[in-house]
């Protein structure tokens, strides 16, 4: 979504979610890609992170969503398209037709968009963060010089969680860690659990990071 | 509402209180020079928020009542909204937390907006307090299913119950008092708010020994006994604007920032068992809107019903008449 309702759009996404945001210091955000990756557990989750990030960022930015789920029915298809401009990619292994990689790097490369993951593979209850799947690592691998950006958020579970339609009302936070690459010789495995760490790094409040002046709401 | 010249004193005098707040925030500022001083960052951030919700309220009051209640059914959504979020909730309160947030609450300050006391005085008490325990366990979770209720039905009551009852002061009907009700409800908010901000700066100032260590480290006795004769003077002092006598007001301002120190210690003892400093971030300098209200929470019930017992005030309780006429054919 472009334009000047999407300011709009963002703020009141911003009000009804009640989310504080937080960002590292070490956290430049410009015009270039990044690949923003963060834990699952509502379908709030994208928008919130997408009503966040500032205007340029937030322009370019393309959630990556699962094809099975956002193209069953007419609602869900319009508001992947039309609204969020998801990129949609096919989790069956068996059904695919195209490598899914292959299309998000097309999307950095190609579009100069940044992408929104959640490596969980799918919504969590909230309470721990799953195993990462390996596509952030494919990712990291062919694109060594674009930032992987952590990001936590937090209550969402708790505004919309799964299953459910309505949301409640309560407030969220939404923190940005120091952007990370693929370190040199870093196997898939220690790859995927670093990044998996780093954003549970955020939600403990890690030294220097957003979220560790002490007054957070939730520890 | 009448607006009348008692009315015009009230809002020049809190604007005075305010240009006066600023001036001595100016005043040290230039004392401290630039050095980096975060109690006085902290002192400017609280009063330039005390600006803005000095002119929302008065707006509001002068709006009337409608205006009133709106205000006071945001703030007790806000206030509940910060309550809820801290207090851990589970999967299984999502839907009756649907319902306390956006039909329960609601329909409390409909029912200030309509006048219809009597239902007012129950609608949580009663039917919400039956409806939330009864929507839980259709869901099946019985994991900590008391602590859960519990946690919900006291943040309604405290969040929405209690701070309901300041709007409807405005519903009262005090012989002899009609259409003055708005300056009441000043003088309820402003002595409470006043006191919360002697006992702040006495303690500040003078405080030494700790009233209450274990729950709120800041607070002292010098801060609460002189802050809470400092405003109970102010409130004698504003006897002309109420239905009291300045005796009556000296102990109805007595009595209401008393319950205010009392509530705001309550709020303190949950906010320190959750842990946290303040219950939210919504207002700069003060913390979340439960810190702004928590002193109004308590106070507000006991002055209502201690005027209505005194000055043979009260209500008719009665739904209105155009609520009887669809009833009616029942």
């Amino acid at each position: 979504m472009k334009g000047p309702g999407a300011r709009l759009v963002a703020a009141a996404i911003r009000l009804l979610s009640g989310v504080r945001v937080a960002w590292h210091e070490a956290l430049e955000l410009d015009g270039r890609p990044r690949i923003f990756f963060a834990n699952h557990m509502s379908h709030l989750d994208f928008i919130v992170i997408w009503s966040a990030l500032p205007k340029p960022v937030r322009e370019s930015t393309r959630p990556v969503a699962a094809k099975d789920y956002w193209e069953r029915g007419r609602l869900r298809r319009c508001l992947s398209e039309k609204v969020f401009q998801a990129a949609l990619v096919d989790r069956g292994r068996a059904t695919r037709t195209a490598n899914p990689i292959d299309e998000l790097e097309t999307l950095i490369t190609g579009d100069r968009s940044s992408i929104i993951l959640f490596p969980e593979g799918t919504r969590g209850s909230g309470d721990e963060i799953s195993p990462f799947k390996s596509g952030l690592y494919h990712l990291a691998r062919r694109l060594p010089a674009t930032p992987l950006v952590p990001v936590y958020l937090e209550n969402l579970n708790r505004i919309l969680p799964k299953g459910e339609v309505l949301p409640i009302p309560l407030l969220s936070r939404c923190l940005f860690g120091a952007p990370t690459r693929l370190g040199a010789g870093e196997t898939r495995a220690a790859f995927l659990e670093r990044a998996r760490r780093s954003v549970l790094a955020l939600r403990d409040g890690e030294p220097g990071g957003p979220g560790s002046t002490g007054d957070d709401p939730q520890r | 509402m009448r607006w009348d010249a008692e009315t015009s004193w009230l809002v020049a005098g809190t604007f005075v209180l305010l240009v006066a707040a600023s001036a001595c925030c100016a005043a040290l500022r230039r004392r401290c020079g630039d050095r980096p001083n975060p109690a006085l960052d902290n002192l400017v951030a609280r009063t330039r928020a005390w600006w803005v919700m000095a002119f929302v309220f008065l707006f509001n009051l002068a709006v009337g009542h409608w205006g009133v209640t709106l205000m006071f059914c945001l703030v007790s959504f806000m206030a509940l909204r910060e309550f809820v979020t801290l207090n851990p909730t589970k999967r299984g309160d999502h839907r009756t937390l649907f319902w306390v947030f956006f039909i329960i609450t609601p329909l409390q300050y409909a029912l200030v907006g309509i006048r219809w006391y009597g239902l007012f005085q129950i609608l949580i008490p009663v039917y919400a307090f039956v409806l939330i325990p009864i929507r839980s366990v259709l869901t099946g979770d019985t994991d900590q299913f008391l602590e859960r209720n519990a946690k919900i039905q006291w943040g309604l009551l405290v969040c929405v119950y209690f701070v309901s009852h300041i709007p409807m002061l405005l519903v009262l009907q005090i012989p002899g008092y009609e259409g003055e009700n708005a300056k009441l409800l000043f003088f309820f908010v402003a002595v409470v708010q006043i006191s919360d901000v002697l006992q702040y700066v006495f303690g500040k100032l003078m405080g030494r020994r700790k009233i209450a260590p274990g729950v709120s480290p800041n607070k002292t006795l010098e801060g609460f006994v002189l802050g809470v004769l400092a405003a109970s003077a102010t409130g004698a002092a504003l006897w002309w604007a109420t239905p009291f006598s300045p005796g009556q007001a000296f102990v109805m301002a007595l009595v209401i920032t008393v319950m205010g120190f009392a509530g705001g210690l309550v709020m303190s003892a949950i906010k320190r068992d959750l842990g946290v400093k303040d219950w939210g971030h919504a207002i700069s300098g003060h913390g979340g809107f439960m810190d702004r209200i928590d002193s109004l929470c308590f106070a507000a019930p006991v002055f209502f019903h201690l005027t209505v017992f005194y000055f043979g005030a009260g209500t008719d309780g009665l739904e209105p008449g155009w609520v009887r006429g669809i009833l009616a054919p029942f």
